[in-house]
């Protein structure tokens, strides 16, 4: 399997962190952003990774299947993470969640069937001071009032990146 | 960017830089002290600096609040084993959001402090667990370890001084449970994050088996200031056996919510009237979790109190992890409990049958409950359900999930006697039916 001159950099990198026979403490850390490459958690990329850290496929399954961000079918291009825990609650931030599902017509981790969307009900996301917030793929916006989500969404939709959304400001650089 | 504006009653110690332009640089660290507490550290024996956190009233800015000093002294000083640092920067409690700002502004005071830790107990490495969804931050501290790399503050020979330190990021990918610390190192060693039986503590068995100090951010970055002012400076901040400040994320129905750095025993009533400038549109307090969602919530009357880990204690809840959520009188505090519960849940890694279940059957019994379906009967077998589950599990998750339910139940049973009519949620007409 090939990845990008960048991912295997990155590879070769997570790899040489560890002593040399702990090589599976990089496991997680790959898998993340070969996802982030490759898109999901294929059978071939399961594979390749257990074979590049020196356990069995089966064991990068078992590992896998317990983090939340790894997935084994492809999120959308744009997997918009909407927090309902307990701070963004108490400030909206259920009513986003409803009214995203109810615009895009899909529900929890489903996708759009263009798939450029995806939602996901999310657990906290350490944006507590500032709710609701929500992240759009790795970058968290605050604050998020139901104008700006459902700017976010049409233009989504319609093809647009999120930093084209007027309105929408990224709060990390 | 600050994400909130500072409060004149603040303390700024750790946050001291935040706003600062290119304060997560190094130009910037060096030029506001930075790493002058590691060459002063550098001329300091183990015993020196280990007795300095002591002095100094630290206690794990984590949650659990145990005396970081004395964490420190319980790693061996002969190993056969290498010993490492850990850091614990999996902030995932929900009503805490400090530790992003604590990295995203000011990377290279945590740096500092690691360094010290390793100086105190002989480590010549460390690790920095970040959640996956923290991924720009992940950015920040490798751009900041290169910068310290580069003007000889790690490496093997650091600032000429013959000591050897390296330090490197670790990405998760998704799971609170991981924010405990067995099962954080179970996540580093590349498996499920279910807990370690303890004893033995990270201490002696931590990282690779070998003797680990495991702290919070927070707690890495209180060191520098203890260490460059002196541990007595930092113990006179706070209140007695609850050193320094601590950044409180006040969230919820207030107007000016935010992370601010306040002295411990700070008091709760004047942190929501004066520095998160009351309640919300002239609402009534109803109640508060007062250290992040695993903590037993105050009512309303119980908030005038001392924001310190023993007054939280005497009060019976916890002063945690430092989230402070405010809920207004409008509030449908089964609705909270459920969401609670969902939470627990969901983050349950299902290790300890009473956790996995006991979590998924509060959760369907509070759904049930929520909807207007529930009977007189379970308000008792809510209350009694969680209390099966105190101590009875490997790791703190199954007592975080019982707690604050535990206090709901017997703070607001009135609520949930008004949900029995058959009705939906008197609280909330627009509460929607949650698969159980």
């Amino acid at each position: 399997m090939t990845f990008s001159p960048e991912l295997e950099a990155r590879f070769e990198k997570f790899l040489n962190k560890y002593p040399a026979a702990r090589k599976r403490s990089a496991m997680i850390p790959m898998l993340i952003y070969a996802q982030d490459e490759v898109g999901s958690m294929t059978d071939e990329l399961i594979g390749e990774i257990a074979k590049r850290v020196g356990v069995t496929p089966l064991q990068v399954n078992e590992v896998l299947t317990y983090y939340s961000m790894l997935h084994r079918k492809p999120m959308g291009k744009y997997h918009v993470q909407i927090c309902t825990n307990i701070s963004c609650l108490l400030v909206g931030g259920e009513e986003l969640w409803d009214k995203a599902c109810h615009k895009l017509g899909i529900g929890h981790k489903q996708v759009t069937a263009d798939g450029r969307i995806s939602l996901e009900e999310v657990e906290c996301i350490g944006a507590c001071s500032w709710a609701p917030a929500i992240q759009v793929n790795y970058d968290f916006y605050h604050d998020v009032t139901m104008a700006q989500l459902e700017k976010l969404i049409d233009g989504l939709a319609v093809g647009k990146r999120p930093e084209e959304i007027a309105e929408l400001v990224k709060v990390n650089s | 960017m600050l994400y909130n504006q500072p409060d004149p009653l603040e303390v700024r110690i750790l946050s001291k830089r935040f706003g600062m332009p290119d304060s997560h640089t190094i130009e910037t660290y060096l030029a506001t002290d930075g790493y002058k507490a590691l060459e002063k550290a550098l001329g300091m024996t183990q015993d020196e600096i280990v007795n300095e956190v002591k002095a100094s009233g630290l206690r794990g800015r984590g949650g659990a609040g145990f005396p970081t000093g004395m964490k420190w002294s319980f790693v061996p000083r002969q190993s056969p084993k290498p010993k490492y640092i850990m850091v614990n920067a999996d902030e995932s409690e929900p009503g805490t959001c400090k530790d992003r700002l604590l990295i995203e502004y000011d990377p290279h005071q945590m740096i500092e402090g690691i360094l010290i830790a390793g100086l105190a107990v002989g480590a010549q490495q460390g690790y920095i667990y970040i959640r996956g969804e923290y991924r720009y931050l992940i950015d920040i501290v490798d751009r900041a370890i290169d910068e310290a790399y580069a003007r000889g503050y790690l490496g093997d020979n650091i600032l000429g001084r013959g000591v050897r330190f390296h330090l490197t990021t670790h990405s998760g990918a998704g799971a609170y449970e991981c924010g405990e610390e067995s099962a954080l190192l179970e996540s580093f060693e590349g498996k499920r994050g279910i807990p370690r039986i303890r004893p033995p503590f990270p201490a002696v068995a931590g990282v690779y088996q070998s003797p680990t100090v495991l702290n919070n951010v927070e707690t890495f970055c209180s060191v520098p200031p203890i260490i460059l002012h002196g541990g007595a400076y930092f113990a006179g901040l706070g209140t007695p056996k609850n050193g320094g400040t601590r950044l409180f994320c006040l969230s919820g129905h207030i107007n000016k919510p935010g992370v601010y750095e306040l002295p411990m025993g700070f008091n709760l009533m004047r942190m929501i009237n004066e520095v998160g400038g009351g309640m919300r549109n002239g609402k009534k307090l109803k109640a508060v979790i007062p250290g992040g969602s695993s903590c037993p919530v105050l009512k309303a009357d119980e908030c005038d109190l001392a924001m310190d880990f023993d007054t939280l204690a005497a009060a019976k809840s916890m002063l945690g992890s430092g989230g402070v959520v405010v809920m207004d009188e409008d509030t449908c505090m089964v609705k909270a409990a459920l969401r609670i519960m969902r939470f627990y849940a969901h983050e349950s890694c299902g290790w300890c049958i009473p956790c996995r279940e006991g979590t998924t059957w509060l959760r369907k019994l509070l759904t049930r409950f929520h909807e207007g379906m529930g009977q007189r009967s379970d308000i008792v077998l809510i209350g009694d359900l969680a209390r099966n589950m105190l101590g009875r599990t490997f790791c703190p998750l199954g007592d975080a999930a019982a707690l604050p339910t535990i206090s709901i139940v017997e703070k607001f049973e009135e609520e949930f006697v008004a949900h029995l009519n058959g009705e939906p949620c008197p609280y909330d007409k627009s509460s929607r039916l949650v698969a159980a």
